[in-house]
């Protein structure tokens, strides 16, 4: 390949392809990536993620030319963004709107994986690094979260920070040691703020590069789960596969408008979602002395915050949570299935589908709510049907009972 | 040149050493990179001892003082509150003190801590780090009927006697801290130890 160039391109673009791979990147990633003909609108939510980090980054680095990253200074800096800099309200909440959004879209777009199987061979990787992804994005929002220097900030940095505290021998200086001091404090808001917005993105982005990399090796699952490989032309172009340039940069245009009135709409008249998004007493300063009657994470790592709760020990509740959050990444090697998609799937594994949902978003309320002994029964009881899902998943999936996988995508008439 | 047969040996010996002596100085280097993460000098020289004269708390009453940026909770507490103490110990989770790191050496006593009467904890609760707070009256309560006193932690739940010592049943793994301190006159002085200076 290398030096060779087929490029026939004449001009300039002929110029740039016998120096740097412009029509062959194009081509291999965009013009001539041949996806299955038959995406839904769950296969809008992959793309829509590629646009929330965009738009994460334009608005965070618009961000950091105004906030001043220092517990004096923090929370009266994003105060200012919000009244004196011309627009700064509207790309604040762009940005802590948007980081929700994100999660959204990263919800529902592993709902697909799971639904359609995309994680079967020989997706395992792209599921992996989806994953890390995730785990990235975690790290990331809670890093953000911080960064307003808030009542919440400051207590949900202290209560995460101090699951550190959980690891046997080293704990207790682990916690200072991420602290940087005793307690959460301006040299941590200072890192916090290193991290946020260099060394996760970057990260961030890398991987990006990598899932989609290795997307494009393999090719896109579809909602048949039918290998779209297998059948092809003469010419070598799977049948039933179209180029992602034009026929899905314009369905993705129009799934990108669709999702941008809906997120100005929130942007605008919910912003903060009923204090979903954003909490009450993060809108009062950081105070190391009062706590606030009651803590809860954003809405998006309450689920796994429910679990740490639900059990009655720290270490093993500590445990428990980062298994929760580690065990999707077995899912390739847990499914024994035959079939990929839902759609040929039996019972068993659509009510155990169904009950992984359930008890995922049941934990999620829980996880905001100040936890009694009877919530902490169910914690306990959705806890268990989470982690069944996975653990039971080899036996199942083995077992249940599959219709037969057509040989090509079903496509209906409009 | 005469094209000499590749000595394998040796090229496998060459890249084992460089790796070896590579890998060395990169873990050299990473010391001041992770070091630079550990409490500065002024945030250690800010988390120096503290001292508050004492002498006008009345009794029942908290006075809560920052060290290290936490909240050190000191109370006077009442004859009753120090009789009350051994009436719960088959509800509590560690009523003789036996985990070490939870406070100084003086303070293993029935009433954890140097003097009966001066009860003094880290006020950040042991499971989460919030601030547990005092209800030192001997009534039902939300949170239990048979309250005899101490403090509760509104973030999730942990209930604590009025020696900082955790219930059952609270998430909470251990007893509140007993941080080092000592008296001076009226004064106490938290963050040091009598002898350590």
């Amino acid at each position: 390949m290398a030096g060779e160039r087929t490029s026939t391109s004449t001009g300039i673009l002929g110029w740039f392809d016998q120096r740097v791979p412009v029509t062959d990147f194009w081509n291999k990633h965009v013009g001539q990536y041949y996806a299955p003909k038959n995406f839904n609108v769950w296969y809008y939510m992959g793309s829509l993620a590629l646009v929330m980090l965009a738009n994460q980054i334009i608005t965070g680095i618009w961000l950091t030319m105004h906030y001043k990253p220092s517990a004096a200074e923090a929370f009266a800096s994003v105060e200012y963004i919000m009244r004196d800099v011309p627009w700064g309200w509207l790309i604040r909440y762009m940005h802590s709107t948007g980081a929700s959004f994100f999660f959204i879209v990263v919800y529902l777009h592993m709902f697909r994986g799971i639904i359609y199987g995309s994680y079967q061979k020989p997706r395992e990787l792209v599921w992996v690094l989806g994953m890390l992804i995730f785990l990235m994005m975690m790290a990331e929002g809670f890093l953000g979260y911080v960064l307003p220097w808030g009542q919440m900030s400051f207590w949900g940095a202290k209560v995460i920070v101090s699951l550190f505290g959980a690891v046997p021998i080293v704990g207790p200086d682990l916690v200072q040691f991420i602290q940087g001091d005793y307690l959460p404090s301006d040299a941590t808001i200072n890192r916090f703020f290193a991290l946020h917005v260099i060394a996760v993105p970057l990260a961030l982005l890398l991987l990006v590069v990598l899932h989609l990399a290795a997307l494009h090796e393999v090719g896109s699952n579809n909602p048949d789960g039918v290998d779209i490989k297998k059948k092809k032309d003469a010419s070598g172009k799977p049948l039933d596969g179209i180029p992602f340039h034009p026929y899905y940069t314009v369905k993705d245009l129009f799934g990108f408008g669709v999702f941008m009135l809906l997120f100005a709409f929130v942007i605008f008249f919910q912003p903060t979602f009923g204090h979903l998004f954003l909490e009450a007493d993060n809108f009062v300063r950081a105070d190391p002395m009062v706590t606030p009657a009651h803590i809860a994470p954003v809405w998006y790592y309450t689920p796994y915050y429910a679990m740490l709760r639900a059990i009655p020990d720290k270490l093993l509740g500590v445990i428990v949570m980062g298994a929760a959050v580690m065990i999707p990444f077995l899912l390739p090697w847990l499914d024994k299935s035959p079939v990929r998609s839902i759609r040929y799937r039996g019972p068993l594994t659509k009510i155990a589908i169904t009950l992984l949902v359930l008890s995922f978003v049941v934990l999620g309320w829980l996880g905001m709510q100040s936890g009694s002994d009877a919530q902490k029964l169910v914690a306990q009881l959705c806890t268990a049907i989470y982690f069944s899902f996975f653990i039971f998943m080899p036996f199942y999936t083995r077992i249940d009972k599959v219709k037969p996988v057509p040989e090509r995508v079903i496509m209906h008439e409009h | 040149m005469a094209a000499e047969p590749v000595n394998n040996g040796r090229r496998r010996f060459l890249t084992a050493s460089t790796v070896v002596v590579g890998g060395v100085g990169g873990v050299f280097a990473a010391i001041p990179f992770l070091a630079a993460w550990k409490p500065s000098a002024r945030a250690v020289a800010a988390g120096a001892p503290v001292s508050q004269d004492i002498s006008k708390l009345a009794v029942g009453e908290q006075l809560v003082l920052a060290w290290r940026g936490a909240p050190v909770f000191v109370v006077r507490r009442s004859p009753e509150m120090i009789a009350v103490l051994p009436t719960d110990k088959d509800r509590l989770k560690d009523p003789e003190s036996e985990e070490l790191d939870q406070q100084p050496d003086f303070a293993r006593n029935e009433h954890r801590s140097l003097k009966p009467e001066v009860l003094v904890l880290v006020g950040s609760c042991t499971h989460l780090g919030c601030a547990p707070k005092l209800h030192p009256k001997q009534q039902p309560e939300a949170w239990d009927d048979k309250w005899k006193g101490g403090y509760y932690c509104p973030c999730h739940n942990s209930k604590f006697d009025l020696a900082g010592r955790v219930y059952q049943g609270s998430p909470a793994p251990t007893n509140l801290v007993v941080p080092p301190y000592r008296f001076d006159g009226d004064r106490v002085i938290i963050g040091e130890t009598e002898g350590a200076a």
